[in-house]
């Protein structure tokens, strides 16, 4: 079922309140951002550093994973390797099952969404909270995040206060955020005291150590991993950076793209177990190993997942995260997406002016907006396209290389469109025309002018 | 010097005018400017939509009129933009890398090859510039909100030459108007939603004009403005630049 | 389970670009004058307060006063204050009652307000997430400016577990409003000696 961005999009746009106040809050993200960044100087450096590592990391990356399961190893974490989305869900399940786990708490890794972890573990009796507020406001609206920083942006306040009323017994008409979320701190405090097992994302892992970063604001994924008895981290293998030192760099980019903070509230360095606990960390390709063979869209593996490019991107301000049907929507979400299913995401890379705004924003200097052509190149070739477009941009191509035929064309349209009454011209039926008019048409092209007025031989 | 000047298919269509004052731009600068009578059109609208062999054509077609000339000037950054970068899937011949090398679109020749310092123009009126993308960012007209650098902008140098201008200042000083090409009409709702959001940060600044470099930015936003009746204008740099006291 | 390790390995084997040398990470020289400053700065703005002092009575005093009623204390510095809870059985979960964590901190970063606390200063790596309230002390001297000096200060062996903390927790994800005391503690003080 391919996902058409275009009509999502406009549904969204229909609620003018609604879109109006989810772009003001997104554009206020990417003011604080550049308000952020402008206070470093070294800025530009940093992302072309960051942008540098990532090109050197890739071309090691074989090299760099065996050191770091060589590393965690010996640093007594129990490293496990999974090939799709399948495996990884497959080991997380044997490990919960293997410590006779049933409560499981996890904090934000788009890995997990993207391996669809929590259906899967639902259907073999294992319940799995998401801790972080966001995740768990969409988790008990029974929604996938729009965002991915921010998952619930897409919620008012009073659609939080009367799902907390439901699903958690708050009072009814309570909206106050901060009434709420001291909810939620009850509600998962409890939760995290019990837990059995700790699901947490990774940041960013370590070559030259074994070890792992996971930066939270709320301190989730600490409670949930020094509490539980088995700690269980997720990771994508591009996630990988060859030495500690290269967190400076990191760290100074993600929060300030993220969201305008300096740092995120914790970032929490595991490097052991904890004594007498148990600490694993599942690595996982799913389609990476694929990405890094097409030199077009490899440095898509650069993405640290802060959603600078969605908090900028004026089409997903307007159109919100669920327009795109995908794990990861926005500029970036449309890069990835279709090298996962092409057909079913194949509106997506459209989905775009090609404005170039993300790949300004993106701490690691992904050029986004030209993989999002490159994209568009791909998918006119191998896509089903409609024979309407297919056809249409064949008879165009040929007009537009044949001057004579090209100038008949443009003087009748011309013509056309003097004669027939605005009425007609300017209708729902043209797309163009449903609100806007088409430009009105002179009776000489430039061309002809030019002719008449300056050809001098 | 000579230039060959390449107009993009809209503009000879449907905006002469916008030609029309870039050529006599030019020639007031005191330079030869040569139209090529059989250009139609650099074959963006196809290659935007996935279908970049289809734009092959007109692509060579631009090439073979314009390979003579030692520079070629355009009245729209997105058509500039789309040659030098784009044209990389014709085969790489002598003629084919000239043309992507020596394509300016009219603002940066004027800045950059003619250091034009001054204008005989006049244009005593509220003006909003529309930063159109392709220009800012594909051409480095002027350093993107995004970016830290020391802020520049060749389009507002020019703008700020012509006597009895005011420019407003914007809320969003660079987002994108949402034309982008066929998306205009395959996201019909987004793209009109993006085109009345600037023509509001526009009007509530008092702008009387909307200009910038491309004229497919400022169709859009036009088509907008007609439809709801509005007073604002839009008018293409060239025509402002080019606009005297008579 | 090892067939998928040589199956991704080799894939990347296969796949990978080019040789690409490692970047010098830049070394950026700042002023160091203000450090102390700027830290308390931000400290504030991400939401902490900062309590200056340039003796441990002084501290005490200013502590005891923002926190009269707390009932349950831990304390990595005696000198700032005394605990009343001592490290029982090594269950992290007894910690829950927790009202107040006072920890040493190694070393400050100026640019962002983050200190670094590691395992060898808690009794439990829990304690300073799952407290009520949370204090660290740390000398001024041990202030650096920015991230790629702190990561210096971090030498090997590296802790099992360790953690900048830039301010109390918190969350946007209700409308964007910041609600200050998410799931860990509701305010970090700062004691700067």
């Amino acid at each position: 079922m391919s996902v058409n961005h275009a009509i999502r999009a406009e549904k969204f746009v229909s609620d003018e309140k609604k879109v109006n106040w989810h772009d003001e809050t997104l554009w206020h993200v990417r003011y604080k951002r550049d308000l952020s960044s402008k206070s470093i100087p070294e800025w530009e450096q940093l992302r072309e550093m960051a942008s540098a590592i990532k090109a050197h990391t890739l071309a090691h990356l074989d090299d760099y994973l065996i050191k770091f399961e060589q590393k965690a190893t010996e640093n007594g974490i129990q490293v496990h390797w999974a090939i799709n989305a399948a495996e990884h869900n497959q080991i997380v399940n044997r490990i919960i099952q293997e410590s006779g786990a049933k409560k499981v708490v996890k904090s934000k890794s788009m890995l997990t969404e993207e391996c669809q972890l929590n259906p899967y573990l639902k259907e073999r009796g294992i319940e799995v909270v998401d801790t972080d507020l966001g995740e768990r406001i969409v988790q008990l609206a029974e929604e996938p995040p729009s965002h991915i920083v921010l998952p619930a942006i897409h919620k008012k306040k009073e659609e939080v206060g009367e799902l907390f009323h439901q699903k958690l017994g708050t009072p009814k008409g309570l909206h106050d955020p901060i009434a709420l979320a001291d909810a939620a701190r009850n509600d998962l405090r409890y939760r995290f005291l019990q837990a059995d097992v700790a699901i947490t994302g990774v940041n960013f892992a370590i070559a030259e150590t074994g070890g792992f970063v996971v930066c939270t604001n709320e301190g989730n994924a600490d409670m949930g991993a020094h509490l539980a008895p088995v700690h269980i981290a997720c990771m994508g293998i591009e996630k990988l950076i060859p030495k500690m030192d290269h967190l400076g760099v990191f760290l100074r980019l993600l929060a300030r793209s993220a969201t305008g903070q300096p740092i995120t509230a914790y970032s929490s360095h595991f490097h052991k177990p904890r004594p007498g606990a148990m600490m694993h960390i599942v690595l996982v390709d799913n389609g990476r190993t694929e990405v890094l063979g097409k030199p077009d869209f490899r440095r898509s593996l650069n993405c640290i997942r802060c959603g600078a490019c969605m908090n900028t991107c004026p089409i997903y301000r307007r159109s919100g995260g669920h327009s795109y049907g995908a794990t990861i929507p926005g500029p970036i979400g449309s890069i990835l997406s279709p090298n996962i299913d092409l057909k079913k995401y194949s509106s997506l890379p459209f989905a775009s002016t090609l404005c170039g705004s993300c790949s300004d924003v993106c701490p690691v200097k992904i050029d986004i907006h030209t993989q999002l052509y490159k994209w568009r190149q791909i998918i006119g070739k191998e896509s089903d396209m409609p024979a309407t477009k297919k056809w249409g941009m064949r008879l165009t191509g040929l007009l537009f290389s044949h001057p004579l035929w090209y100038r008949k064309a443009g003087s009748m349209s011309r013509r056309l469109l003097r004669i027939l009454p605005k009425k007609i011209v300017n209708n729902p039926f043209t797309v163009w025309g449903k609100s806007r008019d088409l430009p009105s048409a002179p009776t000489m092209s430039f061309r002809d002018w030019y002719l008449k007025n300056r050809k001098d031989g | 010097m000579v230039v060959g000047l390449f107009i993009p298919c809209y503009i000879d269509q449907f905006f002469p005018e916008v030609g029309i004052a870039c050529l006599d731009l030019l020639e007031k600068q005191g330079i030869k400017v040569e139209f090529p009578l059989d250009q139609t059109c650099c074959g963006q609208p196809m290659a935007n939509s996935g279908c970049e062999r289809d734009g092959v054509g007109a692509a060579q077609l631009l090439v073979k009129n314009f390979h003579s000339f030692d520079f070629i000037v355009c009245p729209s950054g997105s058509c500039t933009a789309h040659v030098r970068d784009h044209f990389d899937i014709l085969e790489q011949t002598e003629a084919v890398k000239k043309v992507r090398a020596n394509t300016y679109e009219l603002t940066e020749f004027l800045i950059d090859i003619l250091k034009v310092g001054q204008l005989d123009a006049y244009f005593p009126h509220k003006v909003g510039f529309h930063a159109s993308c392709h220009g800012l960012r594909g051409l480095n007209l002027g350093l993107s909100s995004e970016l830290n650098g020391t802020a520049f902008s060749k389009p507002h140098q020019l703008l700020n030459m012509v006597e009895g201008i005011e420019l407003i200042e914007l809320s969003r000083q660079d987002e994108c108007c949402g034309f982008g090409g066929t998306f205009a009409v395959s996201e019909e709702a987004v793209s009109v939603k993006m085109g009345n959001d600037r023509i509001a940060d526009h009007e509530s600044h008092g702008a009387e004009v909307i200009t910038g470099g491309d004229m497919s930015c400022l169709m859009h936003l036009k088509g907008l403005l007609t439809r709801q009746n509005s007073t604002m204008k839009v008018m293409h740099i060239a025509e402002i630049l080019n606009h005297s006291k008579q | 389970m090892d067939k998928s390790r040589s199956t991704i390995l080799n894939k990347i084997k296969r796949n990978k670009p080019e040789c690409f040398s490692l970047p010098e990470v830049i070394r950026i020289d700042r002023p160091t004058e203000d450090l102390v400053e700027q830290f308390s700065t931000m400290v504030k703005a991400v939401g902490g307060s900062c309590l200056v002092g340039d003796s441990y009575k002084e501290l005490n005093n200013e502590l005891k006063g923002m926190f009269p009623d707390v009932m349950k204390i831990w304390s990595g510095d005696p000198n700032i204050m005394k605990g009343n809870m001592h490290i029982s059985q090594g269950d992290p979960h007894e910690w829950e009652v927790l009202d107040l964590c006072i920890v040493k901190g190694q070393f400050g970063v100026a640019e962002n307000g983050a200190i670094w606390v590691q395992e060898s200063d808690l009794p439990e790596r829990v304690a300073p997430f799952i407290c009520q309230h949370l204090a660290i002390v740390l000398e001024k001297e041990r202030i650096v400016a920015h991230m790629h000096q702190a990561y210096l200060q971090l030498k090997f062996p590296f802790p099992g577990f360790g953690v900048f903390i830039s301010g109390p927790s918190k969350t946007a994800d209700i409308e964007q409003s910041l609600v200050v005391g998410a799931h860990g503690p509701k305010s970090l003080t700062v004691c700067l000696i």
